[in-house]
């Protein structure tokens, strides 16, 4: 291979030369060239070993299919060539080389060949009975080298929306996009390729009517174009997965256009992967993108026009081109005006002869004649050989989107029927080969995708043009006994290895795909899946349309994992006076999403010693918790009390005004689901209180019962509107006092009342609460001005120390209070929580009753039990954790729900999940400790603590 | 992803939305056995078909009901809870 003078449209810029570096040497390439035509016009012919059998090989399709030509590029692993634009400095080496590409020792895999039948590989790992082959073969396989300290990519992904998505930027998808547009739709136009026109150059289109076809969609302004971009999976209702190079784009569109084009398929013969074997179109690629030519004499092996216009396009340029070999019996019309070249119909090749570097040398051909003549083997010398001999269609998203793809006989391709609505397909993917019948097919597809859009009208398709003739080859299929006749280059399978697949039992495309890995290597079977039918059916007897192709499912191409990874956002939730925990030296942990504090930082203080000192300054003096974090609802309307009964356990429609009382919600087989605290505000106004982590299912579980019972009650969630601080302790009303308007005195605020009024000037609502302490209060504010309200509750002269929800954990163990989900769980009903005394059997209806019914009937199954370990055991004592099982006579008896040092206490108290017949105070337990030692425990009564 | 066509909304990506299943009327509590009532809180008919199930726009806190033939995964019809009394009847 060699490059040209200037080529009209080629896609590189001559003055500007690139550097770069392969397997070690110096370089030199152009702007806008890919790594592989860099190489290529260098003359390098070798890019790549093959996975298997490490076979050279080299520019095969040229579409982003090459899974030979596979580089190492620095850190990046696996970079395609065939597509991946060259930069300067590039340092390239070939993956899946052991010693480098030219002497790679992995070749002496290919002498072993005759011990590695096809599914060798599943036999030697079944039943480990070859060990060493399957440590070789592990060692072997996989390509690239991944380097742990190469720098994260970070790929971004962001929605787009268009009316119509136009997939393909060739001449029948340009047409499209322009008529959409011109309809009045918004179009996004996509194309895998660096520049739009697809094989526009070489199927027909003059040079200068393609450029004016891609100026026009520059210049409409309702058309966006993306280019170096591969659609690369369809999803439901028209959403589809577009891969760029450094971003992923889901598109929702009203409609979709799939101008997807064709795939050009080899043909099978022996050495077919041969460096300088290659496609006809991979041929045209290197001419009209790269300006390079494909070899000095070339052989053109075909079955098609196309391959007759590509020996004019290179001897255009004058190229030679030795012969045309037509593997048809007669030349079909096509080979008129081709005057002293030599065109040869009735050609069987028989294989393709290496030379002195590994490329191709020669093709050795049986030409069969006629009646008149024998046939003759003949050996033509040439550099390349060019495969023109079918194509398969690009219809994976067509599959995807639902589209049936039946194998048309005449046309020797599946072709797309039975569309869903909305998605539409255009050109040679729709079986339309001729440059006319394809702009006017995009046109159609185009207007009628627009129409979709825009109206749900679903036009009735105007009829696929006929196709005056044949592209595919009904079976290039040469098989050669001593085999090395590649169906799949990726993977290095034979003819025979099919057939010997389909003899052991594999004979469906589904199984034979597995058996044998046809098609699962990097190009996904786009060379392979077509022949494989093609050979599994005709050795069934059969035809390759009575076979079904394997569904090719997203993605379609490979995506690089960092595509998907994207970003990575962790959102986090702060509270109101976040900055204030974060000035506190707060240590922070995620509860719901929310970034708690979970102790304060005092000095060196060591985590324990922390959350130690904040319990006792609650129980001394006074603490300030911030518990913003809570779900907050209000419920207001004349149903408001009746609904409450409805949905919580307890009975709230006669609830006094300004008080509060424990709720407890249950699902409908009586599990205790949440909690929280119902205040009771006015006659027909309720506000309460939800678990952290239940705000958002709560509060929309209450919108279900209200969308079935249509009770006259209103709900908002308030969750967010309101931060909320517990100041708890002795102190607590002293403190409080001081700020608020509220009588706090124990005659006019009571224990569990609530009372509206303002504190530190603020609106504010106070709960008293006991939930860590006897004496404590909840005060809610509107978050705007929680700030001031914490800043004086924690004013200097006030003492009160802020504590964090590992000391509100222990606090509220000694006062033996159960925290629901975690120290119930799916399986547990309130009366075996020991929550019994918040339900009300005896009302006409509440969710979960019914089960309650039969719970109560059944007696309980567990107990949740207060336990303390005895002094004497006290070295052990930090090894018991949550979880912990409690043993008895070697089985299973229950397990830890909470355990903590108590620090009023002076030693470890816990919640456990107990069988009912240890549940008696007294009871002693055995735990078994993480470390596997066993604890021994004593049951006892709650609270650990009295009235503190 | 699928869109929805919240009734109070328009169509939104399913991502927005949960389902509670299928709409279905409890036995009555005072009379029913504890198998019928069992039954009623642990088996599903999962046939494939088109069932009556209850969606949430989550952004909004709104429920309806959507008609959805899970053979097809396809969804026929979005309304108001509402008009379920109505609908169920016809």
């Amino acid at each position: 291979m060699y490059r040209l003078r200037a080529v009209p449209g080629e896609w590189i810029d001559r003055l500007a030369e690139l550097a770069f570096e392969f397997e070690g040497k110096s370089y030199t390439g152009f702007a806008g060239d890919s790594i592989s035509s860099a190489l290529a016009a260098s003359g390098v012919m070798t890019l790549g070993r093959s996975f298997k059998y490490h076979r050279r090989r080299g520019i095969f399709s040229l579409a982003n299919h090459d899974a030979n030509n596979l580089f190492q590029v620095g850190d990046i692993a696996n970079v395609r060539g065939d597509v991946t634009p060259l930069a300067a400095g590039m340092r390239v080496a070939a993956v899946n080389t052991t010693g480098g590409l030219e002497r790679d020792r992995g070749r002496f895999v290919e002498w072993l060949a005759p011990f590695l039948p096809v599914g060798f590989y599943y036999k030697a790992f079944h039943g480990r009975k070859f060990p060493r082959w399957e440590q070789r073969i592990r060692a072997m396989s996989g390509l690239g080298r991944i380097s742990a300290g190469a720098p994260r990519q970070r790929t971004a992904k962001r929605y787009a929306f268009c009316d119509v998505l136009v997939i393909g930027a060739g001449p029948s998808g340009l047409a499209a996009a322009l008529s959409a547009a011109d309809a009045g739709a918004r179009v996004l136009l996509v194309d895998e390729n660096a520049k739009a026109g697809g094989c526009g150059p070489w199927s027909g289109a003059s040079q200068g009517e393609l450029e004016g076809l891609v100026a026009r969609v520059a210049a409409t302004p309702g058309i966006e174009v993306l280019l170096s971009t591969c659609a690369t999976g369809y999803y439901a209702d028209h959403w589809v997965a577009l891969v760029e190079p450094t971003r992923m784009t889901k598109v929702r569109a009203g409609a979709v256009v799939c101008a997807t084009g064709v795939l050009e398929q080899p043909a099978v013969f022996r050495n077919n992967d041969l460096p300088g074997v290659l496609l006809g179109s991979a041929a045209q690629r290197l001419v009209h993108r790269y300006g390079i030519a494909p070899g000095k004499r070339v052989v053109i092996l075909t079955a098609n026009r196309e391959g007759y216009e590509l020996a004019r396009a290179l001897r255009a340029l004058n190229i030679a081109v030795t012969a045309v070999l037509d593997v048809r019996a007669g030349f079909g019309g096509d080979a008129h005006g081709l005057g002293d070249l030599r065109c040869v119909a009735g050609v069987v090749p028989q294989e393709a002869l290496a030379g002195r570097g590994g490329a191709v040398r020669a093709l050795r051909v049986r030409i069969v004649g006629d009646d008149a003549r024998p046939g003759s083997l003949e050996t033509i010398a040439c550099d390349a050989v060019l495969m023109s001999v079918g194509f398969a269609p690009a219809a994976a998203l067509l599959a995807q989107a639902g589209a049936t793809l039946p194998y048309d006989v005449a046309l020797q391709q599946h072709l797309p029927v039975k569309l869903p609505a909305g998605v539409f397909a255009a050109g040679r993917v729709n079986g339309i080969y001729d440059y006319a019948a394809r702009r006017q097919d995009g046109r159609d597809a185009g207007a009628e995708a627009a129409a979709h859009a825009r109206g749900g009208h679903q036009g009735a398709r105007i009829p696929r043009p006929e196709n005056s003739r044949q592209v595919s080859h009904p079976y290039p299929v040469f098989q050669h006994p001593r085999a090395r006749d590649f169906v799949d280059l990726d993977e290095d399978i034979q003819v025979k290895d099919l057939l010997n697949s389909a003899q052991e039992g594999f004979d469906s495309t589904e199984l034979l795909k597995r058996f044998s890995t046809l098609g699962m290597g990097p190009s996904q079977g786009k060379h392979s899946n077509l022949h494989g039918a093609r050979i599994l059916m005709r050795a069934r007897g059969s035809s390759v349309a009575d076979s079904a192709l394997t569904t090719q499912r997203p993605f379609y191409h490979p995506v690089p994992l960092k595509q998907l990874a994207g970003m990575g956002f962790h959102p986090e939730r702060y509270g109101a006076v976040h900055d204030r925990h974060a000035a506190l030296d707060a240590k922070f942990m995620t509860v719901g999403g929310w970034q708690r504090p979970e102790y304060y930082h005092d000095g060196d203080a060591s985590r324990s010693d922390c959350i130690g000192r904040e319990v006792r300054a609650v129980r001394e003096h006074a603490g300030l918790i911030d518990v913003s974090t809570l779900g907050k609802i209000e419920i207001a309307g004349p149903d408001a009390g009746a609904f409450l009964d409805r949905v919580y356990a307890g009975s709230f429609s006669d609830l006094r005004i300004g008080m509060t009382r424990y709720g407890l919600l249950l699902d409908e087989s009586g599990i205790v689901r949440d909690d929280g605290v119902i205040a009771r505000l006015g006659e027909h106004r309720y506000y309460f209180t939800t678990t952290t982590s239940g705000a958002a299912n709560v509060y929309r579980e209450l919108l279900l019962w209200n969308a079935r019972w249509r009770m006259d009650c209103a709900f908002v969630n308030g969750t967010g509107h309101r931060a909320a601080f517990n100041l708890a302790g002795p102190a607590s009303r002293e403190v409080l006092q001081t700020l608020t308007d509220i009588d706090l005195s124990e005659t006019a605020f009571p224990f569990l009342a609530v009372r509206e009024g303002r504190v530190a000037g603020v609106a504010a609502r106070v709960l008293r609460a006991g939930f860590v302490s006897a004496l404590g209060f909840e005060i809610h504010v509107p978050y705007r001005s929680a700030q001031r309200v914490w800043d004086a509750l924690m004013a200097p002269a006030s003492g009160v120390r802020p504590f964090g929800v590992e000391a509100q954990r222990v606090l509220r163990l000694e006062k033996g209070h159960a925290i629901v989900a975690q120290d119930t769980d799916a399986l547990t009903n309130p009366f075996e929580a020991g929550l019994g005394w918040a339900v009300r059997m005896g009302k006409p209806f509440f969710v979960g009753q019914r089960s309650l019914r039969i719970h109560v009937r059944r007696g309980a199954r567990q107990k949740l039990v207060g336990f303390e370990i005895s002094a004497g055991q006290a070295p052990q004592d930090a090894t018991v954790t949550e979880a912990n099982l409690l043993i008895q006579n070697g089985n299973i008896a229950g397990r830890v729900t909470s355990v903590a040092h108590s620090p009023t206490l002076g030693r470890t108290i816990g919640l456990a999940m107990a069988a009912p017949h240890l549940s008696e105070p007294g009871s002693n337990l055995v735990i078994r400790a993480a470390d596997g030692r066993q604890v021994a425990a004593r049951v006892v009564r709650t609270p650990f603590v009295g009235a503190v | 992803m699928k869109l929805i066509r919240c009734p109070l909304n328009g169509p939104r990506p399913l991502l927005e939305f949960v389902s509670a299943g299928e709409v279905r009327q409890p036995p009555d509590a005072a009379t029913c056995t504890d198998a019928e009532w069992t039954a009623y809180l642990y088996n599903r008919a999962s046939v494939p078909g088109v069932k009556r199930e209850w969606w949430c726009h989550t952004p909004s806190g709104y429920w309806f009901i959507a008609e959805r033939d899970t053979a097809r995964d396809e969804i026929l019809a979005t309304y108001d809870a509402a008009e379920l009394a109505a609908r169920a009847g016809a």
